[in-house]
């Protein structure tokens, strides 16, 4: 499989001379789930932010379908094909559902927008049948759906999301993450950071446990979790706690 | 009593308008209260009665347009000096406000843009004293418009003309994807750029736009009371208490609100006397941070 998304040996933080990311390389292909996990503070978040353009990168690649798009300012990656959905704010709450979609499809060539917008509301239906009413009135799952479906419109190649199961019921992050595995079946390649390990493994093709802004470990999603290897470095950096609380 | 006070609001009220539009716009994309908004206002007035000189100067002043007291120079001047306002608050930011923006917080942005008034209402003085200026020096005759009411041609033009601006700005804000990019910026930047919106180009426009609209209503109060260095200055408080009566970042509440302190104004006149008109602003102001902070279209508070 040819890599969609390609990061080598990324070095970034928010203050210079601070690297959070110290050489962080990872490879998505298109129509695979490749998820992110790891200890808090480990970077997950802020490598998908350098790779969006909203963290500064210091040293090291970023490639999008073999382009390099390393430090490419954030409102034109997603022209190039390259989709990041925030874990917060990720909607504007002032406008109708109908009006994000739009906004995100103007983008497109005039004739497609419309086209685009319908198509995202016949792929989530929760938001179809209701596209006047207002984002910020939303319940999590639906906000959560928008989020997604505006990242969409525009039809990226990779999709990236920080934390879509945050703050949603069990029930909300299966729905979400079969949606996820939905939309991956239509060609996109999809790079997750998830502190729902369990959740996220179960949609994934593969994984990368990312320690102290590095890759420790990468492995198929299938049983991953009861690698002990796995365990060790998730775990090792945190404070001890008892194993039910594990996953 | 007298309905008289509603032409003077109406058109003292548009006045206010255009002006707090450019002010709640900053706000809301901006993050900071721009002190130095009232200058674009004055200089507005300024650059339109140099280019009416000049513009005189090429095809000869021509005779007043009908029963308005000005001519066709000011009125192609009108267009010119609202875009060369806006080039100055785009100036101003790219001097100024965008470098303050990489470092420093809203009051380092506040505490700038008070000086930047100040040193644009001295270059004013300096360049054209404290002198008062007229377009014009005719005299403009009140005729009956009905229902009691008087109004001269010029009240009667500008507030066609305000009423335009109004409502291209209103389409501008709806129907165009300036607008709906200024309002997505308005509410969250971040996101607006995962969009695909570049922010740096909705700045600009909001200068270009904010300005011109103040350099509009510089030229309206040029012509109906006089130009002077100080002029935008004196407007700033109605200005903040328009945006923030209609809500901070609503552009028809922008309108509306400038509206309702312009009617407040001309009311207070008749009712508790000239001198106290410019406290009417600052009191409709504090009720409505007291009662309701979010203004009457629900902007920030």
């Amino acid at each position: 499989m040819s890599a969609a998304l390609e990061v080598e040996n990324l070095v970034g933080g928010y203050e210079p001379g601070l690297a959070i990311l110290r050489g962080a390389s990872i490879s998505v292909a298109a129509q695979e789930i490749v998820v992110l996990l790891g200890p808090n503070g480990a970077g997950k978040s802020t490598l998908v932010k350098a790779i969006a353009g909203l963290v500064p990168v210091f040293s090291g690649l970023v490639r999008l379908g073999g382009a390099a798009i390393t430090s490419t300012p954030a409102h034109l990656l997603i022209r190039q094909g390259l989709a990041f959905v925030p874990q917060t704010e990720n909607v504007f709450a002032g406008l109708s559902i109908r009006e994000n979609l739009e906004l995100a499809a103007g983008l497109l060539p005039r004739p497609l927008r419309q086209p685009a917008v319908a198509e995202m509301l016949a792929l989530f239906p929760d938001l179809a049948a209701q596209p006047g009413r207002t984002a910020g009135r939303l319940s999590g799952g639906q906000r959560q759906m928008l989020a997604i479906a505006r990242a969409l419109v525009v039809g990226p190649r990779v999709l990236m999301l920080d934390e879509p199961s945050a703050g949603l019921s069990p029930k909300l992050v299966g729905v979400v993450m079969e949606q996820l595995r939905r939309i991956r079946d239509r060609g996109v390649a999809i790079l997750l950071v998830e502190q729902n390990a369990r959740a996220a493994v179960a949609v994934a093709d593969r994984a990368y446990v990312l320690v102290d802004g590095r890759v420790a470990h990468a492995a198929p999603a299938s049983g991953l979790l009861d690698d002990p290897a796995v365990a060790e470095l998730y775990l090792g950096a945190r404070r001890p706690r008892p194993p039910e609380s594990a996953a | 009593m007298n309905p008289q006070f509603l032409v003077d609001g109406v058109l003292s009220g548009a006045m206010i308008g255009l002006g707090a539009i450019g002010l709640t716009l900053a706000y809301a994309i901006l993050r900071f209260g721009n002190f130095a908004h009232g200058e674009l206002v004055s200089w507005g007035a300024y650059l339109a009665l140099l280019l009416a000189a000049g513009i005189g100067a090429l095809v000869g002043q021509g005779p007043a347009l009908g029963d308005l007291t000005f001519g066709l120079p000011l009125l192609l001047a009108l267009p010119l000096a609202m875009a060369a306002t806006g080039l100055l608050g785009l100036a101003l930011d790219a001097l100024l406000f965008r470098r303050l923006r990489r470092h420093g917080g809203e009051i380092v942005l506040v505490i700038a843009s008070f000086g930047a008034s100040i040193a644009l209402r001295s270059l004013l003085e300096f360049l054209f004293t404290a002198q008062p200026r007229y377009f014009t020096t005719d005299i403009a005759i009140a005729m009956p418009i009905g229902l009691g009411l008087r109004a001269t041609q010029d009240q009667l033009a500008l507030m066609g003309v305000a009423a335009l601006l109004m409502l291209a700005m209103h389409l501008l804000m709806t129907r165009t994807r300036l607008g709906r990019s200024m309002r997505a910026v308005s509410e969250n930047p971040a996101l607006a750029r995962l969009a695909g919106i570049d922010v740096a180009a909705v700045v600009r426009a909001t200068w270009l736009i904010g300005g011109g609209l103040a350099g509009a209503a510089g030229v309206f109060l040029g012509i109906t009371v006089q130009i002077r260095p100080t002029m935008g200055f004196d407007l700033l408080l109605p200005l903040f208490s328009a945006a923030i009566l209609g809500g901070i970042g609503s552009v028809p509440g922008a309108m509306l609100g400038g509206l309702i302190i312009g009617l407040a104004e001309a009311l207070a006149v008749p009712l508790i006397g000239a001198e106290y008109r410019a406290a009417v602003a600052f009191l409709i102001l504090l009720a409505m941070l007291l009662v309701r902070p979010t203004g009457l279209f629900g902007g920030r508070a």
